[in-house]
């Protein structure tokens, strides 16, 4: 891929259900251009994409009703940078526990969805990211999904509690299962932003 | 004077988490919800077929608004049994109805571990003086607003997400579109007044100064409002989101569109499309084109003030 550091990028944000707004409010502190993305042919536009927060099931319905998910795996399997935070990363999984549907499968992890319990169970937990030397990153878990199995080559992105994997990275592709985008601590955006430039 | 809500216990499970973290994880999952359509069900085939339809949460209770309006009686929360069997039919969250002001329902809805608790003026009311203090529980709440007035009272209370009032059960949209576009203009005009007139505003709302000067400043309320009350159509639902609505509940406008299921299912389906793509009136006209009529509905022009189950709580 062409080296991007001094080019103007944009990133898109699927836009079907969920957080995307707070993801767009995040990415313009940090001064980039956004794309919401609704359609199939807008991913064409984007340098990098993140699929937001919000009801799994509700977007992978409205991704297969817009005709996106064929082309938006396509895209990923191509290099396209794309980060996923919870909802977003049940759909990067291949595989899903509690989902009897085809999600995106571009990365070789499995995922129960609501993991942790209902409402009531859900928690705010540090989050240690060696990556980008963060110890105590806010993580938010809102009826969070857990990731349970990952392949040989999957790197460990974050963890909480020394022991569970909140955070899983391969290549182009990124998956927390928490919401930075609910958070007022931008450095997960950053890394992405500058992980789409290098 | 009476102790305002002197026997509301406090919930156990509220201790274990501070404050400001449990305001932060609850209205939370209102942003979760976002673009997305809460259907009402009244039984587990029915959330079933919420979640089929790409619904982001279901609301369990026992009749939809429209049944309540024609069968009367006394609307109470719905059984126990019929929220837990709804909760163990689906995987996305379930919110269930309290009465205004009965604090013990909420409580025995935060026990069964429902997600989020509705403190709904379609049901009969508890309290002509008091709402919940919803504060006091860990669970979150969602609660009906006719102007910012009501909407601030009961984000001080503790609601976690707003909704506007409508007038449900009649399918007749004139009330919601009355209420957004209220909250809308009085957000806006916040943005035109001195401290002095914050003040007295303030003062005339009943809420405090610190959340006023808030709105002013992130010129919107700061939970998450949704559009309810007489969505029946995918352009209703349509209308709601680009008067600014961020998603929509419907209750009668699904199951009471028609007797047949596919057809339930397929005005589901339209309704979350319209919400998601409320701006592009080509996909608007395919998702309209594929429901098979609507519920027939009741004007709102028709019903007495006495009628209307917007006026219960203020």
């Amino acid at each position: 891929m062409k080296k991007k550091l001094n080019k103007k990028i944009i990133i898109g944000v699927l836009a079907l259900q969920g957080s995307f707004t707070e993801h767009v409010t995040a990415l313009k502190k940090l001064k980039i251009e956004t794309l919401l993305i609704k359609e199939a042919q807008h991913i064409d536009s984007v340098d990098g994409l993140i699929i937001p927060g919000g009801e799994s099931t509700a977007i992978l319905k409205l991704m297969n009703e817009n005709k996106i998910t064929h082309i938006l795996k396509k895209y990923i399997l191509n290099g396209l940078p794309v980060w996923g935070t919870c909802a977003g990363a049940i759909l990067l999984a291949k595989k899903v526990t509690g989902l009897n549907k085809a999600t995106l499968g571009v990365i070789d992890i499995e995922i129960i969805r609501n993991a942790y319990g209902r409402q009531n169970d859900s928690f705010k937990e540090s989050v240690r990211i060696p990556k980008i030397q963060e110890n105590q990153f806010p993580g938010i878990f809102i009826r969070s999904p857990k990731i349970i199995k990952i392949a040989k080559d999957i790197a460990i992105f974050g963890k909480i509690r020394n022991k569970e994997i909140v955070g899983v990275e391969h290549g182009n592709i990124l998956a927390t299962t928490f919401h930075p985008e609910l958070s007022n601590n931008l450095r997960i955006h950053q890394y992405f932003i500058d992980k789409i430039k290098s | 004077m009476p102790t305002k809500n002197s026997r509301q216990k406090k919930s156990s499970k509220s201790h274990q988490i501070n404050n400001v973290d449990k305001i932060h994880l609850n209205r939370g999952l209102a942003q979760m919800l976002k673009g997305g359509v809460i259907m009402d069900v009244v039984t587990p085939q029915q959330a079933i077929l919420a979640e089929k339809a790409g619904a982001c949460a279901v609301m369990a209770l026992e009749r939809v608004p429209s049944d309540i309006r024609a069968d009367g009686g006394v609307a109470r929360m719905s059984h126990v049994k019929l929220v837990e069997s709804i909760c163990k039919s689906v995987s996305i969250p379930v919110m269930a109805k309290a009465r205004i002001g009965h604090f013990v329902e909420a409580q025995i809805l935060e026990s069964i571990g429902v997600d989020y608790i509705d403190e709904s003026e379609v049901l009969s009311p508890a309290d002509n003086d008091f709402h919940i203090i919803k504060n006091d529980f860990s669970t979150p709440f969602v609660c009906g607003a006719k102007n910012l007035g009501e909407a601030c009272r009961r984000i001080e209370e503790g609601a976690s997400m707003i909704r506007t009032k409508g007038e449900a059960g009649t399918g007749d949209i004139i009330e919601a579109v009355r209420h957004m576009r209220t909250i809308n203009r009085e957000i806006d005009s916040l943005s035109r007044i001195n401290s002095n007139k914050l003040k007295e505003t303030a003062k005339e709302m009943r809420v405090s100064i610190e959340l006023l000067k808030e709105i002013q400043k992130i010129k919107k309320l700061p939970v998450v409002n949704f559009a309810a009350g007489g969505v029946a159509t995918p352009a209703d639902a349509a209308l709601m989101m680009q008067l600014g609505a961020e998603g929509v509940f419907v209750g009668s406008g699904i199951f009471k569109s028609s007797k047949n299921k596919t057809d339930q299912l397929l005005m589901a389906k339209s309704i979350v499309l319209a919400v998601t793509n409320y701006d592009n009136p080509k996909i608007l006209q395919e998702a309209s084109r594929k429901t098979m009529g609507s519920m027939r509905g009741n004007s709102v022009m028709s019903l007495n003030e006495k009628e209307k189950f917007a006026n219960r709580g203020k």
